[in-house]
């Protein structure tokens, strides 16, 4: 396989129908029941604690910010303050669309709604895509969420550590979003009912936004776009960062995460900014256990998959060079050892993307 | 037409939990609610085909295992994205000690 077509409207999506790579059965670590459960429970208190401690630091750093403002010494405030914004708000958009985040359904709603809106997504439509990024992890053109297509685009990965074309992109799709309901590539996921709400959603956004912006001329200042909006580009790093870690240079057209998915451990910070996404191979695997359980069933299941990355500099040390060899040729990706514990990757179930690996 | 047939005994479903049942090329889930009642349902979530006995049982609540939609399973409502289309839900008693589950 090469010169592979990303649109969810093409020939690739066609094929992974035809074929049954979409919507397949997935290789899953086999873990008791009961073990099962007591992982998956879920609770409140992690989550509030979290909450209360995110929300908390981003009113004082912002209200440093503006306190200090315009001197040079707000800057450690606003930089604070963006990746709490512009990265802490990609994880809770995540976890609380799962539904997993807390217990009591209203506070993941209420999160979600706050996390959809500071990391500039669609409430309403990414529900959707995320759905299908777990039904067709990497699959190409039916994955609406893959991060680094091949060959990989180094200037434009660049680019999005500061958010630029995710943001760029983000607004044109939020007026025609506004005015006619979700895109023509959104229609492929998002079922027809919840159209209008995709409309009232983006209507709700942009009337934040364009609030801040009057303000912003009003006062003769950009202080307000530093609290609400520009920190989605000078917060984004970190969730850059983390993000490419997840499947980045590893195999894609295969239906074991353990191929295409990547655990890389992180210190304290990084986990509480990610919420644990650093487990991503456990979270694909099992996406009903709540992000304060995944170091539990890393423990549980670890026999069974790749040897994590021990911090992010080694998981890029891993991933970069993988990224440029897809330069050079798309088919390869990196294929990691199995413990002796483990079973077996499938060879058979994935001939066409095993033959391109080393 | 209908038929009733013996899924299982009544200590094979822990309380707040499901297990899966075939019949008939057909697969079913069987619940055990935490007030000691039984309910039935089709065995795959509406919007992926996926089977639900790996799910969560909440309260009244079955949580899908691969996308987190929630049904009702008393009644089968969809309760939460991603799930829009209800789970069809099947007739279930007790007797002597066995889950009897009606089916067409």
């Amino acid at each position: 396989m090469s010169e592979r077509n990303y649109s969810l409207l093409g020939p690739d999506g066609a094929r992974a129908v035809e074929t049954g790579l979409a919507a397949a059965e997935w290789y899953h670590t086999e873990v008791p029941r009961k073990v099962m459960k007591e992982l998956m429970g879920r609770s409140d208190g992690p989550a509030i604690r979290d909450t209360i401690v995110l929300y908390g630091c981003m009113i004082l750093f912002a209200g440093l910010g503006i306190w200090l403002w315009p001197s040079l010494w707000s800057a450690p405030f606003w930089l604070a303050y963006g990746v709490l914004y512009g990265s802490a708000s990609d994880s809770r958009w995540h976890e609380c669309g799962h539904g997993t985040a807390f217990k009591t359904p209203w506070m993941n709603n209420a999160v979600y709604q706050i996390a959809s809106f500071m990391i500039m997504r669609n409430a309403a439509t990414w529900r959707w895509s995320h759905a299908r990024h777990h039904t067709d992890t990497y699959i190409v053109g039916r994955d609406p969420e893959i991060a680094v297509m091949r060959p990989p685009e180094f200037a434009k990965l660049i680019l999005n550590f500061f958010g630029i074309l995710d943001v760029l992109k983000f607004f044109p799709t939020l007026i025609q979003n506004a005015l006619t309901g979700p895109t023509k590539d959104e229609r492929t996921f998002v079922p027809e009912s919840e159209w209008p709400k995709v409309r009232r959603v983006a209507q709700v956004h942009l009337a934040i936004y364009l609030a801040t912006i009057a303000l912003a001329l009003w006062m003769g200042s950009i202080l307000p776009l530093m609290v609400i909006g520009l920190p989605r580009l000078y917060g984004a790093w970190h969730h850059v960062m983390t993000g490419l870690l997840q499947h980045g240079g590893l195999a894609d057209n295969v239906i074991d995460h353990r191929l295409n998915s990547r655990t890389v451990l992180m210190n304290r910070v990084s986990r509480f900014i990610y919420w644990n996404m650093n487990y991503h191979v456990e979270h694909h695997m099992f996406p009903m256990v709540p992000y304060h359980a995944l170091p539990r069933l890393h423990e549980t299941i670890k026999h069974d998959l790749p040897a994590p990355n021990r911090s992010i500099a080694e998981g890029f040390r891993q991933m970069w060079p993988a990224l440029r060899r897809q330069l050079r040729n798309e088919d390869y990706f990196l294929k990691r050892e199995l413990p002796a514990t483990a079973k077996p990757y499938r060879e058979d179930f994935h001939t066409a993307a095993l033959g391109a690996a080393e | 037409m209908t038929q009733w047939i013996d899924a299982c005994a009544t200590a094979d479903v822990d309380e707040e939990d499901l297990i899966r049942f075939d019949h008939a090329g057909r697969t079913y889930a069987i619940y055990h609610s935490p007030e000691g009642e039984f309910f039935a349902t089709a065995g795959k979530c509406t919007h992926e085909e996926v089977h639900l006995c790996d799910g969560l049982v909440m309260g009244h609540l079955i949580e899908c295992p691969k996308h987190n939609g929630q049904f009702d399973y008393r009644t089968g409502e969809a309760m939460r994205a991603p799930v829009c289309v209800n789970l069809k839900t099947y007739p279930v008693r007790v007797e002597g000690g066995r889950v009897m589950l009606q089916v067409e």
